[in-house]
C-alpha cells in the first residue's frame, strides 16, 4: 500500500486522532494482501507523530497484524486443547496437503495463507477453523478441503469475470 | 510525608513513607540486587531479580516497584527468596552466551557480578535459539543481540530520555528482541551513535567498537609519530577506571600515563577548544553584523550534528560551521605542528581520547581530511583508555605528575569547562563579551547556564545590547529547541546544544555506572579545574595568539576556513 | 443441588435465540435502567453490594466495590470499559452473550457507567470476534436511536457514548492493564499496579473495567432485586455462572448453572457425561490458566470458597473434559505452548520460564528427559508462580504446578530409562 493510499484511508475513516492500534488494523484490512507494508509503517509514524520503530514495535506484538504480505484469504487453524483433541491434526494435514503449504506460508498463487491461531471461542463446535472473518466448526478433513476448494473457485471466477 | 514503621529481616525500622522497599533496604544496609533498575529511569520491574517476601502476599513482590507501608514485614533473604532469585538468574544464564572470560564486559558485567554474588554453581537449561549476527555496521558501536537480557534500559534511554527512538523491543514472548525496526542495522536508521544505550546496558549486548589495537599498532610502528589529544572531560573521569571517586581530577597523572604508553607527544584538546571559541565567537559576531542565519547553534557535539542531519536538516544553516575541537586539532596537528615539529604529516598518527562514542564516527567523516590526510586517525573512549592502560601495565594511581607538550598543550579554564553542559556557552561569552564591549569581564562565572536543567536560558548584556542565549543538553531538549526554531518561537541569538545529558562528561564513552548524580560530580570537578587555572579566557591563551600570528593569520580567514570549518550532510531518515 | 435444565435464570441460554431490542423490552429489559436513573446511585450500588455480584472474568472482584472505587475519585472525566477480549481457551460465554443477549449487555454497561459517573465507554472486543463486533455495532446504533444510549438517555440528562475497539490477537490484552496499554496504542504489556485502573486507568483517568458476563448480570439483579439473586446459588457465592462445556462429553455447549452445583453434576447433567464406553481421566477447569484435576475432585461444589480451598480456579468457567484415551502430557504441552505464544516477554520468569519448561516438556514427550529435568521443571514453575510480573506468568506457573501435583507419575513415566542402565554399567 502506498503512502498516499495510507493517508487516504486514515482520513476517510476519520482516524486522524485514533489510537495507533485502530489505525494499524484499518490499514491492514484495506490492504489486499492483509498486511502493513514498510511504506505504510513510515506513513503511519509520520501521521501519529511517533518514531517508525515504535509503530513497528506495536505492529509486531499482535498476532492478528502482519508485517509481511499474506494471501487474499487467511485460513487460521485453532490449535488449543479442545480443538486439538477433536481432531485438529487431521484437519490441518488435509488442508496442508490440499494447499501444498505449511503453517506460516502462502500458496504459490497467492490466494491462501495458512496460520495457527489461539482459541476462537468455538470449542462447542470443535474442531474449528477461521477463514477470513468466518468460523467453520464441526469440521471433517473432507469438509475443510471442500470449503477451500469452493473458495478457490469463487476467487478464480471473480478474477476472470 | 512522614515516616512509616516496617520490619526488615526481623528488624523494626522507621523509613520515609513514599519510598520503595528497595530504597528502604538500601538506606538500612541491605543492597537488593537488580538488573533492570536504573536511578535515572522509570521503574520497569522486568528482571524480577529484586523480588522479596512480604508477609500477607501469596507471591513474592518486586522491591523496586512496591512502596513501603505501615506495618509491612519484609524478608529479603529467606530460602524462598534466595531460591527464586537464583532460579531467575539461572533462567537468564541459560539463554546467555557463556564467553564471560573473553567478553568486553568481563570486568564490569552486572549479570556476571550478580551470578557471583548469588553463588551460582551450575548453569543448566536448554539453548533454544540459534546465534544471531552481530551488528558491526557503524564505526562507533557494536550490537550483540545474543547477550541481550531484555532489561529494557537501552530502549528506555533511546526512546524516553534521548527521544531519538531507534531502539525498541519488538515481537513478544521468546521472539522478543531489542533492535531497530525490520532487523535493520544501526547504520540503516537514524542512530546518532551517542552511546547512551551503552552506558545503560548492564551486559555486553551493546558496546563501543574497540580501537585499542589500532593504537598499539601505531605506537609499535617505528615509522609513525604518534600524538594524542585529550578531551576536557577525560581529566575528571579517567580516575574512575582505576577505582577513584567520580570527579577526581587527575590531569597530571593522565599525561604521565599516556607518555608511559609511548605516545611521542601528549597534547591537549583544550588547546583547540580555545581555538574553537575564537573562530566560533567571530562567526557569531559576523552573523550578527551581516544578518546571517540566527539563532546560531554550536557544532562540537557529533551526536548532536548527526541528529540534526537526520531529523532537522532544514535547520542546518543555523549550525556553526566550526569543526569540533577534536577535528580542529587533527587538522592543525598535521599542518601547523607538522611544520613546527619537523614531522612529515603522512607519518603522523593522531589519536584522541574522548568521553564520546560518536567521535569515532566524526573522525571518519569523509570531509574530515583538510590536512590532506585523515585528520584524526583513531578515537579511544575513556573506557578504552582505561583498558589500554591496564593492558600496558600502567599503575595509574601511583604515577608522578606530567605536563602537556607544546605547541598544542596550553589551554585555559574556559576550555576545561567545555565538557560540562553550558561550558561552551560560558567560554564563548567570556570572549565575546570582552571583544564586543572592549571591557574586562569582572565575574567570569555565568551561573544561569550551569546545572542539569534540560534547557537553560539567559540574557547577557553586551555593553547595552541584550542578547538571549540558551543551553540544551540531551537530545530530548535539543528536539524542543529545534521545534521552537521551526515554529518561529525561539527568541535566541546563540544556542549551545550537547547531545548527552550533562554534556560531554555524561558521554557514551565514559565509565560504566554513570548516573545523573555522578554527572554532577564530574561537572563540579571541571568548574574546579577552571577556577584553578591561571588563564581563564580563551582569547588570553598565548599559544592561541601564537598560532594565529604564525600560521592561521586571522579568525575566519582563508587558512582558518580551510582547516577549521566544515560542511554538513542532509541525511534524512 | 440440582438445577432446572432449561431454566431461564439470569441469562436465556438454553433458548439459543437472538433477543432483539423489542423482545428484550417486552421481557422487562431496560426497566432496571429506568429504575436506576430514577433513584440515587448509592441506592443502586447498595443493591448490587447486597447481591454479592463478583467479577466473572476470572478475578472475582466484588463488582459494587469496584464501582465505588471509581466513584471515589475527584476526577470526573471517567471511562467504563467492557472487557470482551474472551481468550481463555475453552471459553465461549461472552461470544454468546454478545451475539444473542446484546441488549442485556448494553443495559448493564449503561447502568454501570451511570453508577460510576462515566460518560464515555469502550467495548474492547477481540479481533477474532468479527461477527460479534458487527452485531454490537448495529445494536449500539439501534439503542442510540431508541434513546437508550448517546445523549440524554431516557430523558434523564445522563449521556453515554460507546465505541467499539478491536483487539489484535493478544490473549494478554484480557488483563486489564494490558488492555489499557493496547487501547492507548502500545504493545499489550501489563503495567504496574498500583496505581489501579479505578484510579488511573485509560489515559490516566478513573476507569471501570468489567467482563461481559459480569455486566450482563447487572440489569437482572436490579430488575429482580438482590434477594432474588441471592436465592440462586449459595450463601458463599450468589447467583449463577455461565459454564463453557467442551471436550470428551456427549453434549458440548454453553450452560447456566447456579453456584453450589458440583462439577460432576455439571458434566453429567448438562454435558451428558463421558462418551459411551469411556471414562473421565481428567478435567481442565478454568481454561489454560486453570487446573487439571482427577475425577475424585469433581465432587467439589462450584463455589468460590470451596474451590479456593480445593485449589481449583473457577476462572472464566471453562470446563474441558479429557477421557481415558487422552494423554495428560499432551494437554500440558498444549497449554504451555499456548502461554509461550501469548506471553508478552516483558519479565524473566514468564518468558524464560516458559522457554525452558516448554523445552523440557518436549523432551518428556520424545522420551529424552530425566527425573532431574522434572525437578528443574518444578523449580522453574515455582519461579513463574511466585515472581512473574502479571497474572499470565503466575497462571502458567499454577497450571504446570497443579499438573505436577496430581500427575507427577505421568511425568516420571515419560522420563528416559537410561539412568537405570547406566548405573548398572558403572557397578559392573
Amino acid at each position: 500500500m502506498s503512502t498516499a493510499e495510507v493517508y487516504e484511508i486514515v482520513h476517510r475513516l476519520g482516524l486522524e486522532k485514533a489510537p495507533l492500534l485502530q489505525v494499524l488494523l484499518a490499514v491492514q484490512e484495506a490492504s489486499p494482501h492483509k498486511y502493513i507494508s514498510e511504506e505504510a509503517v513510515n506513513e503511519i509514524a509520520r501521521l501519529q507523530k511517533v518514531s517508525r520503530c515504535r509503530v513497528y514495535s506495536t505492529a509486531s506484538f499482535y498476532s492478528e497484524i502482519s508485517l509481511k504480505p499474506r494471501g487474499f484469504h487467511l485460513i487460521r487453524v485453532c490449535s488449543n486443547a479442545p480443538c486439538e483433541n477433536a481432531g485438529r491434526g487431521e484437519i490441518q494435514k488435509a488442508v496442508q496437503e490440499e494447499l501444498g503449504i505449511s503453517i506460516g506460508e502462502t500458496t504459490q498463487d497467492g490466494i491462501f495463507s495458512l496460520e495457527s491461531v489461539n482459541c476462537l471461542g468455538a470449542c462447542y463446535k470443535s474442531p474449528a477453523i477461521k477463514i477470513d472473518h468466518e468460523v467453520y466448526g464441526d469440521l471433517t478433513p473432507e469438509g475443510a478441503v471442500a470449503i477451500i476448494r469452493r473458495m478457490r473457485e469463487v476467487f478464480k471466477n471473480e478474477r476472470t469475470a | 510525608m512522614g515516616n512509616v514503621n516496617i520490619t526488615l529481616n526481623g528488624k523494626t525500622l522507621s523509613v520515609p513513607s513514599d519510598i520503595s522497599i528497595m530504597e528502604a533496604a538500601k538506606q538500612n544496609g541491605i543492597l537488593i540486587p537488580s538488573l533492570c533498575n536504573h536511578p535515572d529511569q522509570k521503574v520497569k520491574a522486568n528482571c524480577r531479580v529484586c523480588v522479596v517476601e512480604v508477609e500477607g502476599s501469596k507471591n513474592l513482590v518486586a522491591s523496586c516497584s512496591t512502596k513501603v507501608a505501615e506495618g509491612m514485614n519484609v524478608t529479603t533473604n529467606s530460602p524462598k527468596v534466595r531460591d527464586t532469585v537464583r532460579t531467575i538468574v539461572e533462567l537468564i544464564l541459560a539463554d546467555h552466551p557463556q564467553d564471560c572470560l573473553t567478553c568486553i564486559r568481563s570486568g564490569n558485567c552486572e549479570l556476571r557480578q550478580l551470578a557471583a554474588r548469588l553463588g551460582m554453581k551450575d548453569v543448566q537449561g536448554e539453548k533454544t535459539q540459534n546465534l544471531l549476527p552481530l551488528d558491526l555496521s557503524t564505526t562507533a558501536l557494536v550490537r550483540d543481540p545474543n547477550k541481550c537480557i531484555k532489561c529494557g534500559r537501552c530502549a528506555e534511554v533511546c526512546h524516553h530520555i534521548q527521544e531519538v527512538g531507534i531502539l525498541y523491543s519488538h515481537n513478544r514472548s521468546t521472539d522478543i528482541g531489542v533492535s531497530p525496526e525490520y532487523g535493520k542495522k544501526l547504520s540503516d536508521v537514524g542512530c546518532v551513535l551517542c552511546g547512551q544505550c551503552v552506558l545503560a546496558c548492564p551486559v555486553g549486548a551493546i558496546y563501543e567498537k574497540d580501537d585499542i589495537d589500532k593504537v598499539w599498532d601505531a605506537l609499535n610502528d617505528p615509522k609513525k609519530h604518534v600524538v594524542v589529544q585529550v578531551a576536557p572531560s577525560v581529566r575528571v573521569s579517567i580516575a574512575e577506571e582505576f577505582g577513584q571517586e567520580p570527579g577526581t581530577i587527575s590531569i597530571e597523572k593522565l599525561v604521565s600515563s599516556l607518555r608511559l604508553l609511548g605516545f611521542d607527544k601528549v597534547f591537549d584538546t583544550d588547546f583547540t577548544a580555545d581555538l574553537t571559541i575564537i573562530e566560533e565567537g567571530n562567526e557569531l559576531l559576523h552573523r550578527l553584523k551581516t544578518g546571517g542565519v540566527l539563532p546560531m547553534m554550536t557544532s562540537c557535539s557529533p551526536g548532536w550534528i548527526k541528529y540534526i542531519e537526520h531529523y532537522y536538516p532544514e535547520l542546518l544553516p543555523h549550525v556553526s560551521s566550526c569543526k569540533s575541537p577534536q577535528q580542529m586539532f587533527g587538522a592543525v596537528a598535521k599542518t601547523y605542528y607538522a611544520q613546527a615539529g619537523g614531522v612529515a604529516p603522512e607519518d603522523m598518527f593522531v589519536v584522541s581520547i574522548m568521553p564520546c562514542t560518536a567521535k569515532k564516527f566524526e573522525a571518519n567523516r569523509p570531509e574530515m581530511c583538510d590536512s590532506g590526510y585523515q585528520d584524526v586517525d583513531a578515537v579511544l573512549t575513556t573506557r578504552e583508555l582505561g583498558r589500554m592502560l591496564k593492558q600496558g601495565g600502567v599503575d595509574f594511581n601511583n604515577l608522578p605528575d606530567g605536563q602537556f607538550d607544546d605547541p598544542l598543550g596550553k589551554s585555559t579554564g574556559a576550555a576545561a569547562i567545555f565538557g560540562a553542559t553550558g561550558g561552551v556557552m560560558e567560554a564563548a561569552l567570556r570572549t565575546v563579551y570582552e571583544v564586543v564591549t572592549g571591557e574586562t569581564l569582572q565575574k567570569l562565572e555565568f551561573e544561569d547556564v550551569r546545572g542539569m536543567e534540560g534547557v537553560k536560558e539567559s540574557t547577557v548584556d553586551l555593553g547595552g545590547t541584550k542578547v538571549n542565549v540558551a543551553v540544551a543538553h540531551g537530545l530530548a531538549h535539543a528536539k524542543k529547541i529545534c521545534e521552537s526554531i521551526k515554529n518561529g518561537e525561539a527568541d535566541y541569538t546563540f544556542i549551545e546544544v550537547m547531545c548527552c545529558p550533562g554534556g560531554c562528561i555524561g558521554g557514551g564513552g565514559q565509565s560504566y555506572g554513570t548516573t545523573n548524580e555522578i554527572r554532577q560530580k564530574r561537572i563540579n570537578a571541571l568548574y574546579e579545574v577552571d577556577a584553578n587555572m591561571p588563564i581563564r579566557k580563551s582569547h588570553e591563551n598565548p599559544a592561541i595568539t601564537q598560532i594565529y600570528a604564525e600560521f592561521l593569520k586571522e579568525p575566519l580567514g582563508e587558512k582558518s576556513h580551510h582547516l577549521l570549518h566544515t560542511k554538513y550532510t542532509n541525511r534524512g531518515i | 443441588m440440582s438445577a432446572p435444565l432449561n431454566g431461564n435464570l439470569v441469562f436465556n441460554v438454553a433458548g439459543k435465540e437472538y433477543v432483539g431490542l423489542d423482545l428484550y423490552r417486552s421481557r422487562g429489559g431496560y426497566s432496571a435502567l429506568q429504575r436506576v436513573l430514577q433513584q440515587s446511585p448509592e441506592a443502586s450500588i447498595e443493591e448490587l453490594k447486597q447481591s454479592g455480584l463478583r467479577g466473572r472474568g476470572g478475578a472475582a472482584f466484588p463488582t459494587a466495590k469496584k464501582i465505588e472505587m471509581v466513584r471515589e475519585n475527584a476526577e470526573t472525566d471517567r471511562y467504563v470499559i467492557c472487557n470482551a477480549d474472551e481468550g481463555e481457551p475453552g471459553t465461549f460465554k461472552d461470544r454468546y452473550i454478545i451475539t444473542h443477549l446484546t441488549f442485556q449487555l448494553l443495559e448493564g454497561i449503561t447502568i454501570s457507567a451511570y453508577l460510576a459517573g462515566a460518560s464515555k465507554g469502550i467495548l474492547y472486543v477481540r479481533h477474532e470476534y468479527w461477527e460479534p463486533q458487527n452485531v454490537l455495532r448495529a445494536a449500539i446504533q439501534e439503542a442510540t436511536e431508541a434513546g437508550l444510549l448517546g445523549d440524554n438517555i431516557l430523558g434523564s440528562g445522563f449521556s453515554l457514548h460507546l465505541e467499539i475497539f478491536s483487539g489484535a490477537g493478544s490473549y494478554l490484552c484480557g488483563e486489564e492493564t494490558a488492555l489499557l496499554s493496547s487501547i492507548e496504542g502500545r504493545k499489550g504489556r501489563p503495567r504496574l499496579k498500583p496505581p489501579y485502573p479505578t484510579q488511573q486507568g485509560l489515559w490516566d483517568k478513573p476507569t471501570l473495567i468489567n467482563n461481559v458476563e459480569t455486566l450482563s448480570n447487572i440489569p437482572m439483579i436490579l430488575k429482580n432485586g438482590a434477594e432474588w439473586y441471592r436465592s440462586l446459588g449459595t450463601s458463599d457465592s450468589h447467583g449463577t455462572k455461565l459454564i463453557s462445556l467442551s471436550g470428551d462429553i456427549q453434549k458440548r455447549g454453553l450452560v447456566e448453572v447456579p453456584f453450589g452445583i458440583t462439577f460432576r453434576e455439571i458434566i453429567e447433567t448438562y454435558g451428558g457425561g463421558a462418551k459411551p464406553g469411556r471414562s473421565i481421566k481428567a478435567v481442565n477447569i478454568g481454561g489454560a490458566s486453570g487446573v487439571l484435576v482427577p475425577p475424585e475432585m469433581l465432587d467439589t461444589p462450584l463455589e468460590y470458597g470451596a474451590c479456593a480451598k480445593a485449589g481449583i480456579t473457577i476462572g472464566s468457567g471453562a470446563v474441558f473434559v479429557l477421557d481415558d484415551t487422552r494423554s495428560i502430557l499432551d494437554n500440558v504441552h498444549n497449554r504451555t505452548r499456548f502461554f509461550l505464544h501469548e506471553s508478552c516477554g516483558k519479565c524473566t520468569p514468564c518468558r524464560e520460564g516458559l522457554r525452558q519448561t516448554h523445552a523440557i516438556i518436549h523432551k518428556l514427550m520424545d522420551g529424552s528427559a530425566t527425573p532431574q529435568d522434572v525437578d528443574r521443571l518444578e523449580r522453574y514453575t515455582d519461579a513463574m508462580q511466585h515472581a512473574s510480573f502479571c497474572g499470565l506468568g503466575t497462571a502458567a506457573g499454577n497450571s504446570l504446578s497443579s499438573s505436577l501435583h496430581y500427575y507427577r507419575d505421568e511425568y516420571l513415566d515419560h522420563c528416559a530409562k537410561e539412568d537405570a542402565s547406566s548405573d548398572r554399567e558403572e557397578i559392573a
